[in-house]
């Protein structure tokens, strides 16, 4: 039997669509890019099931994984990635570069609890919530809201013992995704801003791999939800409003300060903002998630957390450790005014396995993030 | 047919239920899709299970790894069953091992992009009768290390060989508790190099053909430092006279062509009983850190260090780099066999030596050459000071007994 929908649940629904502007919303984007409502579900059909999917809890926090993306009832409609209704999306305010993928964030936690504040952590999350980032290509990144490609959805999944990750692989279709435990790779292109056509050797992660990058000591860490990343407008169906304060009033967080004591990282690519906290922030989620005291690459001594104050800590004028031939031949991390001496330049401009930094995450060199990173060398002085 | 198949060594089906510790063998042979295969064996492996690598060539595109405690990855021989990563397309590293109280024996890892195995932040590892080989020998585009354990603790090293690393074959770092035996590193930068670390005994290994033969160095700016509690002892140390090929920028582009033991910046190091022959530069040096650092909480300099012992030939005839710029004009051809740059923690001890358990005790045999660069002492002197070749002043010993290194999982 299926079950009676209130209408406002499918209103909500639809509005959510509209939410997330520049999401997968094909089937009803218009020439002009613009999204339009979707069409009024009848009571009689196939769509109704889906719509009344509900967060199955017993799914989330089960040892072994689901096989399907299906399964985890987190999606509405999953042809439309449309997620239910408790489901909030975000965004955060300097992204982690993934071979130019798009990427559409949600978080979910399960009714009446919520996450707890922390001023420089990832917030705590209770048992049961859910982090969903899905990886898109659209075909013409000048048309960023047509013919969007998804490739994998992500999951961090808040369990008893805490976080697992798993990643689910899109079907030819787009109607499902498959769990892909040991990873997988495969060639995606796209057309970039140029009118250019880009391929790329493109890389789901294994398991193994997420916690190369989401483990703080020997736990597994959500990575972009700390206040700081998250400190912004987002557009809700309701208007834009600050991230933080939504969060708080959708009563999904707890313990939010006044938000002007609230940390906030720069915009890596607005050029009004300070150069400096432009490249401190990019390297702040593109490397401090290994790069700092408590991560995997603690050993290197190289720690690029946006909190980090001490200079040789963030490389200036630091001897490399085990560089090897990522050194590249230059004797320092960071040379003031030097990029092309500064081994932290080098090895972001590098695509060789042996070389290249991120060591994951990237087959390509991103080259909006270097030139970042090579404007703010250059400004760099030794005081 | 299917490449992996597993063989339950437990009988008794409620055992499964009742330990977490299945006592399961998982199989795997080389087949085409052995990348996915063999990955995922590593991820969906139980605590207690051994992965059993049939004798084959395994051709991987992308790095493995291994997250799962109590685990045995054993294979048919270093010669038999071989990991191959010539065709690497991710990962910096062939193997990276990130749980605890794992062994790992018989087999190869070759020609990786970057580092062939390593462990990070691992209690209790074994790596046993393996090989880590770039086999177009010495090339600084090779990776940097063949193991790599860092940041664990009890490591045990016991029968490896470690071939053509650009920085270190053998390379232990920011650990404690270590033994490094039985094992030969030919055709590296560094044949077997203990850095940053505590307790760590190298004995019984062949180091030949490297650049310098066995390093025990201290780094600045790093979680762990002030390394200490090292012995050195039985090793052969030969012929290692290969050009120093590390890309600048590393630590171990500064060790000169023809180095047999090099101590560097660490506190209680023993080197004794070695057989330490043929080397253009020098049989022993012993030095502090040699570059520039902005580290408060650093000591650079080798403190409390003891050669005892040790068989030396043949050395010093053709020097490089640092003891070809600095050593050989003080004290021409052939270079004196052991070397100290003398650099000592501040001016008292430059003029009256250093503290009794921080001085640099020699007892070799008589006829043993030395020089003693002074190095400190002609900075602060106005005249400067000539470098001191007078070997007896350091045979007064006041060093610590240094315990032997035992492992839980050495049984030897």
């Amino acid at each position: 039997m299926l079950r009676q929908i209130p209408l406002n649940s499918v209103l909500k629904t639809s509005l959510m669509v509209l939410a997330m502007a520049g999401t997968i919303t094909t089937a009803n984007t218009t020439e002009s890019g613009k999204t339009t409502p979707q069409p009024t579900v009848s009571a009689n059909s196939p769509m109704l099931e889906q719509i009344t999917a509900v967060p199955n809890m017993d799914v989330i926090l089960a040892r072994r994984p689901a096989r399907k993306l299906s399964d985890y009832g987190l999606f509405a409609d999953l042809t439309n990635h449309v997620v239910v209704d408790e489901i909030v999306p975000y965004d955060l305010i300097t992204p982690l570069f993934t071979d130019y993928a798009h990427k559409y964030r949600f978080a979910y936690v399960p009714n009446g609890q919520a996450a707890q504040y922390t001023a420089d952590e990832a917030f705590e999350f209770p048992v049961g919530s859910v982090l969903i980032k899905t990886f898109a290509y659209p075909a013409d990144f000048r048309k960023p809201d047509q013919n969007i490609r998804r490739i994998e959805t992500r999951l961090l999944l808040r369990q008893e013992k805490g976080w697992a990750a798993w990643s689910y692989k899109w079907n030819e279709d787009q109607t499902d995704a498959d769990l892909k435990i040991a990873g997988d790779a495969f060639e995606v292109n796209w057309v970039d801003e140029m009118g250019d056509t880009q391929k790329v050797r493109y890389a789901i992660p294994n398991r193994n791999q997420c916690k190369g990058c989401h483990v703080i000591g020997k736990e597994f860490s959500p990575i972009g939800p700390k206040a700081r990343n998250l400190n912004m407008d987002y557009s809700y169906s309701t208007g834009p409003q600050n991230q933080l304060t939504h969060w708080t009033n959708a009563g999904i967080l707890d313990g939010l300060p006044d938000l002007n004591q609230v940390d906030r990282v720069a915009d890596a690519f607005d050029p009004s903002q300070p150069l400096d906290k432009r490249a401190r922030a990019y390297l702040d989620i593109n490397c401090a998630h290994c790069h700092r005291l408590e991560g995997p690459a603690s050993t290197t001594g190289l720690f690029l957390l946006w909190t980090e104050t001490n200079p040789v800590r963030w490389g200036l004028n630091k001897n490399p450790v085990a560089a090897g031939r990522g050194s590249g031949g230059l004797k320092k991390d960071v040379i003031a005014g030097h990029p092309e001496q500064s081994i932290l330049y080098y090895r972001m401009n590098s695509k060789d396995p042996g070389v290249m930094m991120p060591e994951l995450g990237r087959a390509m060199i991103h080259k909006e993030g270097v030139a970042l990173v090579e404007q703010w060398i250059t400004s760099l002085k030794n005081d | 047919m299917r490449a992996i198949f597993r063989t339950l060594v437990i009988t008794a089906f409620t055992m499964m239920h009742i330990t977490a510790n299945a006592q399961e063998t998982i199989k795997i042979e080389p087949s085409e899709n052995i990348q996915e295969i063999l990955l995922e064996a590593l991820i969906l492996a139980e605590e207690g299970s051994t992965i059993e690598l049939a004798e084959g060539f395994y051709e991987l595109s992308d790095g493995l790894s291994l997250d799962v405690n109590n685990v045995k990855i054993i294979g048919a021989g270093h010669d038999k069953t071989i990991l191959s990563f010539k065709n690497q397309q991710s990962g910096s590293e062939g193997l990276l091992i990130t749980s605890d109280n794992v062994w790992l024996e018989g087999f190869a890892v070759e020609d990786t992009p970057g580092d062939a195995i390593k462990s990070k932040g691992v209690d209790t590892i074994t790596f046993k009768n393996l090989r880590v080989e770039w086999t177009n020998g010495p090339d600084e585009n090779n990776g940097a290390y063949g193991l790599y354990p860092i940041d664990n603790r009890n490591v045990l090293i016991d029968g490896v060989i470690a071939k053509g690393a650009s920085d270190a074959g053998i390379y232990v770092g920011q650990s404690q508790n270590i033994i490094v035996r039985n094992s030969k590193a030919e055709y590296n930068v560094a044949g077997i190099e203990i850095e940053n670390s505590y307790y760590a005994d190298v004995y019984d290994n062949v180091a030949i053909h490297n650049t310098g033969g066995i390093l025990v160095f201290d780094m600045p700016n790093l979680p762990q430092k002030g390394g200490h509690s090292v012995r050195v002892f039985n090793n052969h140390v030969v012929d290692n006279n290969t050009d120093n090929f590390a890309p600048e920028g590393n630590i171990v582009g500064t060790v000169p062509r023809g180095t047999g033991i090099l101590v560097m910046a660490n506190t209680h190091v023993e080197v004794f009983n070695n057989t330490i022959v043929n080397h253009d530069s020098v049989s022993i040096l012993i030095s502090a850190f040699p570059k520039e650092y902005n580290d408060p909480t650093y000591n650079p300099i080798p403190k409390g260090i003891y050669l005892h012992d040790n068989v030396m030939e043949r050395s010093g005839a053709n020097p490089d780099l640092d003891i070809k710029r600095l050593v050989e004009p003080a004290t021409g051809l052939p270079i004196p066999q052991i070397v100290w740059d003398g650099a000592v923690d501040g001016v008292w001890a430059a003029l009256f030596g250093p503290d009794d358990a921080e001085g640099i005790f020699i007892n070799e045999k008589p006829g043993t050459t030395f020089v003693n660069m002074n190095a400190v002492l002609d900075m602060i002197l106005p005249w400067g000071a000539s470098p001191d070749m007078d070997i007896t002043e350091h045979s007064d010993v006041y060093f610590p007994t240094l315990k032997p290194v035992k492992l839980p999982q050495d049984s030897q």
